[in-house]
């Protein structure tokens, strides 16, 4: 087995191991538990890190296995699939840490890590997933590993968020595989290609790939939250919070997001999807997920649900990017897929902080947090701009791109959609900075499970990674137009399916 | 290089003998030293077919029409394959499980059920397979009164009662068959059996196939299933669930695909509706029945459904016996993880119910996570044995454009969630704190581990078993 | 008709007796008895079409042999198992 062959295998390795080996590590061996976890982290941070240089460099990294006559599992770790998987790697190393504080002295961590490790597996053989039947297989993955995250509380209101959670999404993943199947059926399972591979079926199965390419939206837009799909995530915020921000930034929603690019960039094309029609009620759909989600957004009290509905509609920016005919839409909606990442899951860090805390969940709750956790608050703040899409954040960095898109593509509605979503945005968000900043503070909090000592807020735990999430929230921001920032990449991508294109 | 067919026969009556005569409960390592050998026999076996293609053994030397000829293709090879793993792994875990009663007939018997399961796999004319099929017969009922209660007394009842009426028509036919063409050889048939065949041969087909059908309890015929499977010891569930049904249906299938080929061309729609009809219903029973042991049997009624929607596909594509013969693999072990899995839970908490596992889960993770394997694989999930043959299913369906199949295919996965989760679920809950736990020996965990485990590693690698099916196609 | 074919009639008829008395709710007793007299015309089936032109089919007496021997050891399984629910019911 070359190198090349066995770095991917590599990187499934680095967390399914330890995660392995946590299930079987009894509950009070938390240093073991913590070393496994972090060595694990680091160990998958510098294989993606190789494979980024090397891929940049143009290098092939693969890896192929027969399953069945004409079907093979293949890995290939291409400019697409290291977006997300830089985002995963680098996000997960700071969920970890937030779930080692946030957890502390809670009972079943043992499990809880060790389904922890295989989602981020699963969301690693996702995105290196070379046709569509590997990206099935691990997408049923992420399904059945994260089922145990959402319900690790074991309360009837946990078992009943999973069970919802459960209904949606093995329901999608069914109208997946037909989707799959049927395809395979009519032209076999090609590898993704840049271009698509269906293009050489031409008009004549017009009609079934028409339908097939709703079934398999349908099937990924479960994950992704497109509307009337998304019913699943309010109902998943029954989970702890690092599972809330691992769901919402990283695995399950950018697994459906990853896969609509997939979808109509390298099994269809975007091209052939333009020629089928495709393109333009996919943008019609997203633009609606967009709109619903900010309003839903505006009438939830809790602080998690109001989060969730955001990610409804944000999700669906992403969606919107592919839907738009052109490389610019392109970028904007793969720089997104960062962009998002990083803004989310710090919000759900603070709320998480909040909640662990002062106890605080709800909106109503949160006047004068800002005066008592004024760091958490920062964070906050810097990644709801950002939501907003206020300048020098990365959140103004993918509108400016998504906006020029639809220009680009002829689509201008969808810079009111654009436009309407921000002005919600800024509705739901800046009530909450009013009275985190503004308002005087409580008599006494819901519940201070965590004293204030001196300056410190909360357990460092606790407070350092939204830190750096926000930070790279300003960072990505500041330095887009730098070699190596998010765009950047996003740009390597589109040139890639593209074809050439002028800026 | 002595052939091992015939040790393959010979040897679990030897050991089945023997382990009678050493007295009751003592049989157990006797039972798995000879099913270790019939193992190895089993993949030398598999090996030569690969090589050489079918094999024939005339017993004794005498071949057909007077003798009896043994013959083994791909079909057959596999079935043996599954038949010794999965038995010997159950042997290991019932000698834990009976380690304290003292089971008075359930070594004997497991080695006449598997001599008759051999037997069945490479038996190449028609009455001898009604001998191998009242022997499969005799030793299962054997081994479902073991255990002595009243609920196993009469659920072997029920089942040896309507498995002989099913045994006679299935004479019946033979015997009109022998009455027109004068031959049972399967390969001598063959060739002879056509679509103008007379109204008697006609009338031997229904029979024949009816009596297979109600042997492996497909819908409406599947009412003595779950009282047998569920009143059973769990190690002789397994057997049945994985093993036995599989028998009957192997049959029906070599049938259909050899000396009944020309009849086949409406009975394929008859068969997938019941099929249908066993999924559906099923998979109702399952989400609702109390017990667990009930709840698998149930399930194994929906899932004996999937393998007759193969049957109209088989004429129009090769991956339809694919899909067929793969499902029939992954469910035998997964069946057979999910019954020791129930079997240990029973043992550790002393009750059935469903409702009783929460908290005794979390004290037998590997236990849990075996029955998780098995249950990824029922629902057709990746990676999975159950998910390939899932696969190869809807696409055989596609292909043939027969949308209604593929339907049938996904829901059964979806129904069959539900009933997994029912279980899975009770390990999340807050556990109450009274709860009675035995421990339990490890190399139970381990067994229903193993079995699952295969299940599952199988849905990484469905090549090879394939190119063994694909050998030979003999009658 | 040859007396084959009416020794294959009464089978048949036997047969069909045999199988009712099965289905049919009843006593078990009845049920396994049921069970005999439809093994029976099965056999009776196949000896009376084992006539041929110039003498005995040996081959269907040899069938007939072996489905008494199995039938008997059925009905022993089937009377011990009928026994032990009796006595399970007490």
């Amino acid at each position: 087995m070359t190198l090349h062959e066995a770095l991917p295998l590599a990187v499934l390795a680095s967390s399914l191991v330890p995660g392995l080996i946590i299930f079987a590590l009894p509950e009070t061996w938390v240093g073991v538990r913590t070393a496994l976890n972090l060595l694990g982290a680091f160990l998958k941070l510098a294989l993606v890190g190789v494979l980024l240089a090397g891929v940049s460099a143009g290098q092939d990294y693969g890896f192929r296995h027969e399953v069945l006559p004409g079907l093979e599992l293949v890995f290939k770790a291409d400019a697409l699939a290291l977006l997300y998987m830089a985002l995963s790697t680098v996000l997960w190393l700071f969920t970890t840490l937030y779930a080692i504080g946030y957890l502390e002295g809670s009972p079943h961590r043992s499990r809880f890590f060790g389904f922890f490790s295989l989602c981020v597996t699963a969301t690693m053989g996702i995105a290196m997933a070379g046709n569509l039947f590997t990206f099935f297989m691990f997408y049923e993955l992420l399904t059945l590993a994260t089922f145990p995250l959402v319900v690790h509380r074991g309360t009837p209101q946990a078992m009943k968020g999973g069970m919802i959670y459960l209904a949606y999404t093995l329901g999608g993943g069914a109208l997946l595989l037909v989707g799959i199947v049927w395809l395979h059926a009519l032209a076999g399972t090609a590898d993704f290609t840049h271009g698509g591979y269906l293009a050489a079926l031409g008009e004549a199965h017009a009609g079934a790939l028409q339908i097939a390419f709703l079934l398999l939206i349908a099937g990924v837009g479960v994950k992704a939250a497109i509307v009337p799909l998304h019913g699943w995530l309010p109902q998943a915020m029954v989970a702890p919070a690092p599972v809330s921000a691992l769901l919402h930034a990283v695995a399950v929603v950018k697994a459906g997001a990853f896969g609509v690019v997939r979808i109509v960039y390298e099994v269809y094309g975007a091209g052939f999807a333009e020629f089928l029609e495709l393109l333009a009620p996919l943008a019609v759909v997203a633009s609606v997920t967009i709109v619903w989600g900010s309003w839903r957004a505006l009438f939830q009290d809790d602080l998690k649900k109001r989060l969730a509905y955001s990610t409804v509609s944000q999700v669906s920016y992403i969606v919107l990017g592919v839907a738009l005919f052109g490389p610019v839409g392109a970028i904007g909606g793969l720089v997104h897929l960062v962009h998002q990442g990083i803004m989310k899951i710090t919000l759900f860090f603070c709320a998480g902080n909040y909640a662990e805390t002062l106890g605080i969940h709800k909106v109503s709750q949160m006047d004068g947090a800002g005066r008592r956790m004024p760091l958490t608050t920062l964070a906050f703040s810097i990644a709801a701009l950002g939501m907003m899409g206020a300048p020098l954040t990365a959140g103004a960095v993918s509108k400016a791109w998504l906006m020029d898109g639809a220009q680009a593509a002829g689509m201008g509605w969808a810079i009111w959609v654009l436009w309407t979503s921000s002005l919600l945005n800024a509705v739901y968000f800046l009530p909450i900075l009013w009275r985190a900043w503004r308002q005087p503070a409580p008599a006494a909090w819901p519940e201070e499970h965590i004293p204030a000592q001196g300056r410190r807020e909360t357990a460092w735990l606790l407070l350092l990674p939204p830190l750096f999430t926000a930070a790279a929230v300003l960072v990505a921001g500041l330095y887009a137009g730098e070699s190596w920032s998010p765009l950047a990449w996003a740009q390597i991508i589109a040139e890639r399916e593209y074809g050439s294109w002028a800026p | 290089m002595t052939d091992p067919l015939p040790w393959l026969i010979v040897l679990p009556l030897a050991w089945g003998a023997l382990a009678f005569l050493l007295g009751p409960g003592r049989g157990g390592a006797l039972a798995i030293a000879g099913l270790a050998v019939q193992t190895g026999l089993a993949l030398i076996l598999a090996g030569q077919v690969l090589a050489t293609g079918v094999r024939v053994h005339p017993v004794g030397g005498w071949g057909a029409p007077l003798g009896i000829d043994l013959a083994v293709d791909g079909l057959s090879a596999v079935m043996l394959l599954l038949t010794q793993g999965v038995a010997l792994v159950l042997a290991i875990y019932a000698r834990s499980y009976f380690a304290g009663a003292r089971p008075e007939g359930f070594w004997p018997l497991l080695g006449f059920l598997l001599a008759a399961l051999n037997a069945l796999f490479v038996s190449a004319d028609l009455f001898n397979l009604y001998v191998t099929l009242e022997l499969l017969t005799l030793a299962a009922v054997g081994l479902v009164a073991q255990g002595g209660g009243a609920a196993q007394a009469s659920a072997a009842l029920r089942y040896l009662l309507v498995s002989l009426a099913a045994s006679g028509v299935y004479l019946l036919g033979v015997a009109l068959i022998y009455a027109t063409y004068g031959t049972v050889s399967l390969a001598t048939l063959a060739p002879l059996i056509n679509g103008d065949a007379p109204l008697a041969v006609w009338l031997a087909t229904g029979l024949v196939g009816v009596a297979l059908l109600a042997k492996t309890a497909l819908f409406p015929f599947h009412f003595w299933l779950p009282p047998a499977h569920g009143a059973a010891a769990a190690p002789v569930s397994a057997l049945l669930s994985a093993l036995v049904v599989k028998a009957s249906f192997y049959l029906l299938l070599r049938l259909w695909l050899g000396v009944f080929a020309p009849f086949t061309v409406a009975a394929g729609w008859v068969l997938a509706g019941l099929g249908a009809a066993a999924i559906l219903w099923g998979s109702w029973q399952a989400i609702h029945a109390r017990r667990i042991k009930l709840l698998v049997a149930w399930s194994t009624v929906a899932q004996l459904g999937y393998l007759f929607l193969i049957f109209p596909l088989l004429g129009s594509t090769a991956l339809a016996l694919q899909a067929g013969i793969m499902q029939a693999v992954s469910h035998g072990l997964a069946k057979a993880a999910m019954f020791a899995a129930a079997g240990i839970f029973l043992k550790a908490t002393g009750r059935d119910e469903v409702d009783s596992l929460a908290g005794v889960a979390g004290r037998l993770p590997l236990t849990l996570f075996a029955f998780a394997l098995a249950g990824v694989t029922l629902m057709g999930l990746p990676p999975s044995g159950g998910f390939l043959a899932k696969w190869l299913l809807i696409d055989a369906a596609l292909e043939a454009r027969l949308w209604p199949l593929a339907a049938v295919v996904i829901s059964g996965g979806l129904l069959a969630a539900v009933y997994v989760f029912r279980v899975l679920r009770q390990a999340f809950l807050l556990a109450p704190d009274d709860s009675h736990f035995h421990p339990v020996p490890r190399s139970m965990e381990w067994a229903a581990f193993a079995l699952a485990a295969a299940s599952v590693a199988l849905g990484l690698r469905g090549v090879e078993l394939l190119q063994l099916l694909a050998v030979g196609r003999v009658t | 008709m040859t007396p084959g074919l009416l020794y294959a009639l009464a089978g048949v008829a036997l047969f069909v007796l045999g199988l009712g008395a099965m289905l049919l709710p009843g006593p078990v007793l009845r049920r396994i008895l049921g069970f005999n007299v439809m093994g029976s015309g099965a056999f009776l089936v196949l000896v009376g079409l084992a006539q041929r032109a110039g003498g005995v089919d040996p081959v269907p007496q040899a069938m007939v042999l072996t489905g008494i021997v199995v039938a008997l050891a059925a009905t022993a399984l089937a009377l011990a198992l009928a026994r032990r629910q009796e006595q399970a019911d007490d």
